[in-house]
This record gives C-alpha cells, structure tokens and sequence, in this order.
C-alpha cells in the first residue's frame, strides 16, 4: 500500500471540474481512496478522514493531489491518469469551445491544433515563406514549401531547424511530393510500391513517378528537398535526412535520387552517406553526358525485377516529317526542359534559353532571340506575382501564338503536366492554341509541327489517354515519354536549314 | 508517432495537412480524402516581413517565450497591504505618476492635464485650477513619471500623488511587488479628468477614511489572494477590466470581518464600506496590479517577443516586450467605439488613455471578454461578438491560463501572453475593453467601449526584436 500526496501551489480549478478529475483517478486500477480538490478546510478535514496527512501549509488557492493505492505502479499509474484528466479539462481540446463557428484559422499553429496535423504545405508568397514554415515546425509540423523565391540562407535555417527537431523540410520550390498514397503539391496519380524517390526536381520527379507507373512499378514515397538542396550552400541537407527515412521505411525497397548534379563537395558526401544504407540507392542525376529520365527510369524498373515496357506514344495522324525551320520548346516543367535542351543541343548545337545549359546561351529579358530556343515558363523570375504555368497556361498559349506567327520557326516542343494541383483540362484548351497555331502557319504556307510531352498516369483526375486524343485530335504527336518526345521533335528539324 | 522515429513518423503516419496559401493545393488534398485544414492567411503589414524573418528565426525565441509565458502564469498575486504613496513610493510633492508611455506636459491630452489639475489641487501645490495649469504648464518643481516605471499601475489618466493609498500587492512565486491607487467610482472623477470640489473631497476622503481602515484590515486579516478572486470572478460573469461586480463583492466579503473588527467607530466602517459596495469598478484597482505582477515577472527575457505591457496616455500607445527592456514601441492612441453617456457623443471623446490594459497583457479583460456577456452591450456588442473576440486572441497569444478559465468556452484557458509576431503577422491587434474620458479636461468619463492599439506600435517592437536578434 502506497501513499502520495502532493501539493500544486496556485493551481486553481473549479469544484465541478476536480470532481471529475477525482473520478478520473479513482478509476485507475489499483487505487483505493482519491482525492483531487482545493486545499479548502473542508478538503483538508476529507483528506483527514481517508487516514492522509497533507502539508500544513495548503490553502484554498493550492491544489491537492492525494491517494492511496496498492503499490507504487498503481500510484503512478494513477498521477498520470490525474494529469491527462486536467489536461483534458482546460482547451487543447483543438475547436473545442462553446457554440458558434469558430472562424477559420489565421495561422499555421492554429490550423495544425483542430487537426492534429503532421505535415504543412506552404505555397505563400516567397518573402512570406520563411515565417509561415518556422511557425510549423514550431508546432511540431514537417513542411513542403512549394513557394519560390525564398532567400537561401532562410531555407539553411528552416532545415537546420527541421533537423533539430525530427521534422523535414521539403523545399523551398518543391513543387512534388507524396506520401503513402497521397500526392502533394503537383502529383500525379501513382500505384502503391516499393521504390522511394528523393527529389530535388518537381517535374523530374512527376516524370519518373509517371514512366514507372506505366511500367507497372509502384511508388512508396517521393520526398522533395529542394531545387538547391544539393548545391554547395545548402550541402544536401534534406537529402540526407530524405535517405535516412527512407532507408528505414520498411516499404521501401530500392531509393532514386532525382536531382540536377550536385555541387562535387556535396555529391561526395551524399554518396559517402548513401553507402551506409541497407537500401540500395540509384542516383539519377540529370545532364549533359548522363542518362535522361527515362533511362533512368528503366535502370530502376530492372532494379526492382520489372519489365521496361514499350513506352507509349500516341503519333501524329498527319505524317510530321523533317522540315525547314528552327525548334522551339515551351516548357512548363524545369526538369523537362531541362531535359529536351541536353538531348537537342547535342543534335542540333546552341539552345538559347532562360534556364540555359550554358551562359553563353542565355536569353535575353524578353526572351527573344532567333535559332533553336527553349522558355521554362515555371522559372522563378516568370512566377513572381503569377499563378504556376501547369495552373494558368495563358502565357505559354500566347507564346504558341507568336512561334506560329514567326516564320523561322519549323517544330514547337511543349509538356503537359497533368495530376492533381494541375489545371483540370489542359488538354483542351492547348488543343485549340495548337489548331490555332498550325492554321496560321499554313495560311502563311509553311507546316507547323507540334509535340507534346505528356507527364501524367492512367488514374489522373485529367485522364491520360483523353487528354492525349484531344491533343492528338488537333493535330499535335504525343509522348508518354519526355525523351522520345525530344528526340522526336529534334529529328523533325531539318539540320542543314539551321547549321 | 513516436519521436524517435525518423523524421518523427512522417512516413508511417496518415498525413494530416495544413494549407497555406493556394487554395488548389487544399482542393487537391481533400479530392483525396486527406485531412486537411486551411489557413485563412493574409500577408503580414508591408514592411514587416524582413524583421519578421529574423525574428521568428532567432534561436532563442521559443525558449524565452517558453520561460516568460511560464513566468507569466505562475506568478500570484497577494494583496498585502494598503499604504500611502509617498512612504511606499518615495514619491515627493511635485512629482505625479502618470498612465502610459512618458509624456511631457506640451502633449499631454484634456483627461490627463484635468487629472494633474486635481492632483496639483490635491497636494495644495495650487489653490485654483487656472493656478494649477499655470504651474503646470511653467512646469518648475514639477515631475511627470509613467507609473509602469515605478512597478505601479493607474487607471485611465493613472495620476498617482504622494497622499493617495496604495494597494501594495506581492507576487510571492518570483519576489515581486506591484502597486496600485485606489478607484474612486465612476462618472466625475480624477482618473476620467474631472477635478472639481467634490473629486478631491472624494479623494481626501478616500485618504483620510477608505486607505486606512483597508489597510488595517488587510494586516489584520493577512494577505488576500487576488489571482485567485480573478479566476472566480470570470466564472460569475467579469471579464477584469469593464466589468468587475464579481470580483468588487468577493473582495468585499473577504474583508468585512475584519474591516468590522477594527477599532474604529462603526460610523466609519459603513463609510469604508459603502463606499466600496458603490462602485462596480473597486476591485479594477487589484486585478491591474495583479496583472502588473504577471507580466513584470516575464520582463527582461533576451528573445523573448511577449508584450509585457500595453499603455496610454492619452497621447500614445506605448507598448513593451520581455526582449527589449525598457523601450517603449509607441503609436498614436485610438478612438475607442462604443456607447456613450447622457449627450456625449463620439466628438466628446478623448483618445484611449489608462495602464488598465494591463489586464488584456495579462489576459483578461477583452481578452476575456466571452466570460462577460453581461458587458457586451455595454461596450456595443452582442454575445456573438464576445466569444468571436476571446477565440481571436488565441491567435495572437502565446498560451492559455492555468487559473482564468472562461465557462462558455468550456472552460478554455484564457488566451494569455501576446505575441508580437502573431500580431504582426495575421495583423489581429489585441482587443481592450476600455471607459472613454472627456477630452476637455474636468469633464470625467463620457462613455464605454472597445479599442485596439495602433498597428505602428507592434510594427516597431517587431524591428527593435530584429535588431537583437542575430543576424541572418
């Protein structure tokens, strides 16, 4: 038989509420006698009573905490049953108080109490960003920030935050992940499985979740960390906490790093940790001289013992053959232009661009510029104060406009995201730009001809093959695949025309 | 969940999301049948969001804000006596302590002149009003001092002299002492600016009968726990600034024993006490201090952005952190809204003026306003707009009470501890509950209502926050 009696000076509850805590305890196995109430004289005469002794010194504003029970297990086990009863009794109950709508939540804090949430998704603006993200780490919440135009020494104090408290930062200008089965930000719809993607890339990533969707090859989770999570500043940072995850997922068979190369220093490094995991890591680094996403897709397909399927393509009903005129890409994913500049520029030479393979061909301010050039429409600087082009595709439809109008242009190169977060039908108005597009060439008596990349999966809210007939339908070829797409519209430019 | 798994379970545990920002991104959760709860966001005051950043990303912040919002709530309160200003105090004939930020006496507003009138007036400094302005206005001998210097709190004009008795009120958790003049009622009175016969026959009285007999009681009687009258009063209906009926009558029956006992002529006992039974607002007077007492314990915490006090003279608004010492982030005082008395009308009053807002630094008050239904006509609201102002303080503050609770909201702990980076980012200002004095002064009071502080002030505390925290 155990004792405890403890005083708690100036904890003042109201009679009713202790009573219940009282029962609260009385319930808990092994108690025999209870008592939590104010330390009135009443109480103190109970306390007598049940053969208890308190502190002399106990006043009506103390709380009394007394009981006896079988041993000291069951006193224990009493306390923290009395605890989580006052806790119970005062507010943290999230949206609990009173009648009336409570009115929609003003913070990340307060949101993240009425559910009990475990991840905040940030998409203000980037000034904004930083004290929006630190607030749900504060309150215990990983982060996916899909702003862009965060400052980098902020995203080095949001992740070193992250890390001093469990938590992961996925960002800034992550504009892809998914959890389990959930989708985040941009996300298309993939089967369950076994490979986990670390990625620094959106669109690189919704690519190879794509393509091996296709090839029958599920996702476990795809952890975005960052477009500049591997440069030299940031140095990986969420990278490493991303692997060490997933490497103790025990869904996760096989991780594929998504990513443009690292900074040397930082590659070294994240391949020195990567190492140590039990779970094999496939790194899919991005560029000139280096396997495209679908090569890397098939390597981690045969990884995981899939089949590499044919990838599907959905070809033009009007025979596009090699024609006079130069190329040009409208992108509204980095990764995927990215991607069509590295295999067209070792065909074709110079890619101006606004995320250029090299300085030299950098476009200017107002992305003119004659040859073969290629515009990433979700860059930063076309963004800022404007919705995300896989959202609102009103200036890459005006640039079709103009690229139809332009007759040094022979092929126009574009991607279509689908997936959640996405526009709901892209299809359809692109449809009509591109059917626009070719009937102004062909007054002007030249042939435009389009191609379209297609990111997206069978189960997409969009749906994949309607989306790609109707694109189909107006005239354009259509790839499943971002490479083939490339090499499709790289091998309908007539070199000799543009040397 | 457990901590200790990686990235604290993120990968085994159902997503719970938290949107702010595009509301497509919540769209897209809910199509997939996730919890998800979105932030109603709205960016912070232009401006602000550089010194934002730096502050929210100081190191030091949670933990000082931990440490002063523990402070805080374990601070008590004990009435331990009633004494006189110039033996408590120290304070000299010519020196009057005054409510709000330091002002001089070029700037100072109608209600506050009208009260260092009647305090010149008081003192015998002057025998006329025009004499006394005069003095005043020349301004030799004379010192005017922010009570908040001096560990003091006065209501509305806050003029405190050496002849008025003072509540002397202890915080027995950290060792502190607060003190605070005694109400003298409502209508003409000094604190509203009115200094004609009849406010300082009041006022000698209040010397001569009301401070002595109270002060005898309490020693005889032994310290009287405030905190804990604040907490019953907001369960019967007070919310600790408009509104303090409850908490004037529990004072009241804890000390009419021996306010009875005492060795004085029961003539003079029914004075103390009627006097104290005839005004609703006595025991505003204890709940202040003991809100001072609160919020002085969570001062001087390097990091800390918990406002620890909100004040005004008339003039400014002046607020401070537990970060920033003694600074005062100062801004023009508002116009309260709400009703007014007799023929007074909105032209009639004076700016926001009082150290009373120390109730709402120390939760109560508007703050608490969801436990008074009874006041919000008072003050021009209905019940609805009670409860929607409590629930908004929760997001500017940084913990609930453990002592004041508020009935209707199921006994949710009364928002406490206000935050200037939640103010300065949802741009919710804190809601005060507040009397209107008459802007010519010697009017006295000319109405009730709500007020907030101006922006500017939250605007400043979050630069003078930025500029000690480490750089980014």
């Amino acid at each position: 038989m155990t004792d405890h009696v403890e005083v708690r000076r100036g904890a003042y509850r109201d009679s009713v509420s202790l009573m219940q805590v009282s029962r609260a305890v009385q319930d808990s196995p092994g108690v025999q006698v209870a008592l939590v109430a104010m330390a009135t004289e009443l109480n103190l005469e109970l306390l007598a009573g049940m053969g208890l002794t308190g502190p002399g010194d106990a006043g009506p504003n103390d709380l009394l905490i007394a009981l006896r029970a079988d041993d000291e297990a069951a006193v224990d086990a009493a306390v923290r049953a009395m605890e989580a009863a006052l806790v119970a009794l005062s507010a943290q109950r999230p949206g609990s108080g009173g009648f009336g709508d409570e009115a929609p939540a003003r913070t990340t804090r307060t949101a993240a109490a009425r559910i009990e949430a475990n991840l905040a998704v940030i998409s203000v603006p980037g000034r904004h960003a930083f004290t929006e993200a630190m607030d749900a780490l504060d309150s215990g919440l990983s982060v996916m920030i899909f702003s862009d135009n965060v400052p980098v020494e902020q995203e080095i104090l949001l992740k070193d935050a992250a890390a001093d408290r469990n938590l992961l930062v996925m960002g800034p200008d992550c504009g892809t992940a998914a959890l389990g089965g959930l989708g985040l930000g941009f996300a298309n719809v993939v089967s369950p499985g076994r490979v986990g993607l670390v990625a620094a890339s959106g669109t690189g990533a919704q690519e190879l979740m794509c393509l091996l969707d296709a090839a029958g090859v599920g996702v476990s989770h795809c952890l975005g960390v960052g477009g500049r999570d591997l440069s030299s500043a940031v140095g990986g940072r969420s990278t490493r906490q991303a692997l060490a995850a997933l490497d103790a997922d025990p869904g996760t068979d096989l991780i594929v790093v998504v990513s443009k190369p690292p900074a040397a220093d930082v590659a070294d490094e994240v391949r020195a940790f990567a190492e140590k995991l039990t779970t094999p890591v496939q790194f899919a680094l991005l560029g000139q001289g280096r396997p495209d996403l679908t090569a890397v897709t098939e390597e981690a397909v045969r990884a995981v013992d899939g089949q590499v399927p044919t990838w599907p393509t959905w070809p033009s009903t009007e025979e596009q053959t090699p024609r006079a005129g130069a190329l040009r890409g409208l992108f509204s994913g980095g990764t995927l232009c990215d991607e069509a500049m590295v295999l067209a520029a070792s065909a074709l030479g110079p890619i101006a661009s606004n995320i250029p393979l090299r300085p030299e061909w950098a476009l200017p301010d107002d992305l003119r510029a004659g040859g073969h050039v290629m515009i990433d429409f979700g860059d930063d600087r076309l963004t800022e104060g404007r919705p995300h082009p896989m959202i609102d595709p009103s200036l890459r439809l005006e640039r079709l406009a103009q690229e139809a109008a332009d007759a040094s242009v022979g092929v126009v190169l574009m991607d279509v995201v689908l997936g959640y977060g996405a526009h709901e039908d892209p299809a359809t108005g692109l449809a009509a730009a591109i059917r626009s597009a070719r009937s102004t060439a062909t007054a002007a008596g030249r042939d435009l001809a389009v191609v379209v990349s297609l990111c997206g999966t069978r189960s997409d809210p969009q749906g994949l093959d309607r989306q790609a007939a109707t694109l189909l339908d107006a005239g354009a070829s259509v790839f499943l695949s971002n490479a083939a797409a490339a090499r499709h519209a790289v091998s309908l430019v007539r070199q000799e025309a543009t040397a | 969940m457990t901590d200790t798994a990686p990235l604290s379970g993120l990968l085994s545990a159902d997503p719970r999301v938290v949107t702010a920002g595009a509301a497509l991104f919540a769209d897209a959760l809910s199509a997939q049948a996730a919890p998800v709860e979105q932030v109603d966001w709205r960016p912070p005051a232009d401006g602000t969001e550089t010194a934002l950043a730096r502050v929210m990303a100081d190191p030091r912040r949670n933990e000082a804000n931990a440490k002063a919002v523990e402070r805080l709530l374990s601070a008590t309160a004990q009435l331990v006596d009633v004494r006189p200003a110039h033996e408590v105090l120290g304070i000299e004939k010519g020196t009057f302590f005054h409510a709000g930020p330091p002002i001089a006496w070029d700037r100072t507003s109608g209600p506050l002149r009208g009260a260092l009138i009647g305090g010149m007036l008081l003192e015998g400094l002057a025998d006329t009003p025009e004499e006394a302005e005069r003095l005043l206005e020349k301004g030799d001998g004379i010192t005017l001092d922010p009570c908040h210097h001096h560990r003091t709190v006065g209501p509305m004009a806050g003029v405190v002299t050496p002849s008025m008795w003072m509540f002397e009120l202890e915080d027995t958790e950290h060792g502190g002492r607060a003190w605070c003049s005694i109400n003298e009622g409502l209508g003409k009175v000094l604190r509203y600016g009115a200094y004609s016969s009849e406010v300082i026959e009041r006022l000698r009285f209040m010397s001569d009968v009301v401070g002595p007999l109270l002060g005898q009681a309490v020693r005889k009687h032994g310290a009287i726990d405030i905190k804990a009258i604040i907490a019953q009063m907001l369960q019967m209906g007070d919310e600790g600034h408009n509104r303090n009926r409850a908490g004037t009558l529990m004072f009241l029956r804890e000390i009419l024993p021996d306010l009875i006992e005492l060795d004085v002529p029961s003539s003079q006992v029914a004075e103390c006490v009627r006097f104290v039974s005839g005004n609703d607002h006595f025991f505003l007077n204890l709940d202040m201090p003991a809100c001072k007492l609160a919020t002085d314990a969570a001062r001087d915490i390097p990091g800390s952005t918990m406002v620890v006090t909100m004040a005004r003279n008339g003039t400014d608004f002046g607020i401070q952190t537990a970060g920033t010492g003694d600074t005062w982030f100062t801004g023009p005082a508002q116009l309260a809204d709400g009703l007014f008395l007799g023929s007074y009308g909105p032209d009639d009053a004076n700016p926001d003026i009082g150290d009373s807002a120390i109730t709402e630094t120390g939760g109560i008050g508007g703050f608490s306003m969801a436990a008074a239904p009874a006041i919000v006509r008072f003050v021009g609201g209905a019940v609805p707009d009670a409860l929607a102002t409590t629930r908004r303080m929760y997001e500017i503050t940084l913990a609930e009470s453990r002592a004041y609770q508020i009935p209707i909201l199921e006994f949710r702990g009364a928002p406490t501890g206000i935050d200037v980076t939640k103010v300065v980012r949802t741009g919710i200002l804190p809601q005060i509950n507040t009397g209107m004095a008459g802007k010519v002064a010697g009017t006295g009071q000319v109405g009730a209502g709500l007020v907030t502080p101006p922006a500017e002030c939250f605007a400043a505390a979050i630069e003078g926050l930025a500029q000690l925290a480490p750089p980014l």
